[in-house]
């Protein structure tokens, strides 16, 4: 499934960056805790979280995860922005839930990690 | 080749610095994808615990065409018991630290699961220092 095809799925508005259209997601992982990221040896995924910090970013950017999904609206700073279109990770704030998010992504194919 | 990062403690907005830097290094090196990611996340757990838990630090890293060492130098608290330290789900994290999505006590065993090689030392009330070895090889394809 392509970034733009997941996003479409959760009302999502992609904010920037990388190759939105050609991007290919296998998996996705819910998390707010960055050190449980950080342990995942999975490629092609997505990082759905609630935590709207650069941490986010940075930690995706070690884990070669191309694509941040932000739920409930979090407000996206400018660092966090710029932090991602410089390490060329695509942002998309949607306005459901981790679980509501979570269950589209599985429902349409999306594969979990554990 | 070598170079040296400096790490503000307790400034979250620059943690990662120095494994972004280290990362572009080593693409641009050319080294094979798989053992540059598993370097880059151990120099970004050690970053993550010197601006959690110490004063200041440097890292200091050395590549050549085997193997890349990172040695991570910070004055702080020091660890009392790295044992105790190493065990998954031990942590002595702020707040502040859990609010920025770490502090779960994984950070030193996940740096020892993507090392070759890991040595801690330390001196409580003055601070620690980790060493780290990966061996590299190129991507072949």
């Amino acid at each position: 499934m392509t970034i733009q095809e997941i996003s479409n799925l959760i009302e999502g508005k992609v904010l920037c960056c990388g190759d939105v259209p050609d991007v290919k997601i296998d998996y996705a992982f819910s998390s707010d805790l960055m050190s449980d990221v950080l342990t995942l040896q999975q490629e092609h995924m997505v990082l759905i979280t609630g935590l709207a910090n650069l941490q986010a970013i940075r930690t995706s950017e070690m884990s070669d995860i191309s694509c941040v999904i932000f739920a409930r609206d979090k407000k996206i700073g400018e660092d966090i922005l710029s932090l991602a279109m410089e390490n060329n990770i695509t942002l998309i704030e949607s306005p459901h839930s981790v679980f509501h998010i979570s269950g589209e992504l599985y429902k349409a194919g999306i594969k979990s990690i554990y | 080749m070598q170079f040296r990062h400096k790490i503000a403690g307790g400034d979250f907005s620059k943690a990662g610095n120095a494994a972004s830097s280290v990362k572009k290094v080593l693409n641009q090196l050319n080294v094979d994808h798989s053992i540059a990611k598993r370097i880059v996340i151990a120099l970004y757990e050690g970053e993550v615990n010197v601006v959690a838990h110490a004063y200041s630090g440097v890292v200091d890293v050395q590549i050549d065409e085997k193997q890349i060492k990172i040695i991570i130098t910070d004055k702080g608290p020091g660890i009392a018991d790295i044992e105790q330290a190493m065990k998954e789900g031990f942590s002595t994290a702020s707040q502040q630290v859990r609010e920025m999505g770490f502090g779960a006590g994984m950070g030193l065993a996940n740096m020892q699961k993507n090392s070759d090689f890991m040595n801690i030392s330390s001196v409580p009330g003055e601070g620690t220092v980790v060493e780290l070895i990966n061996n590299v090889r190129p991507y072949e394809g």
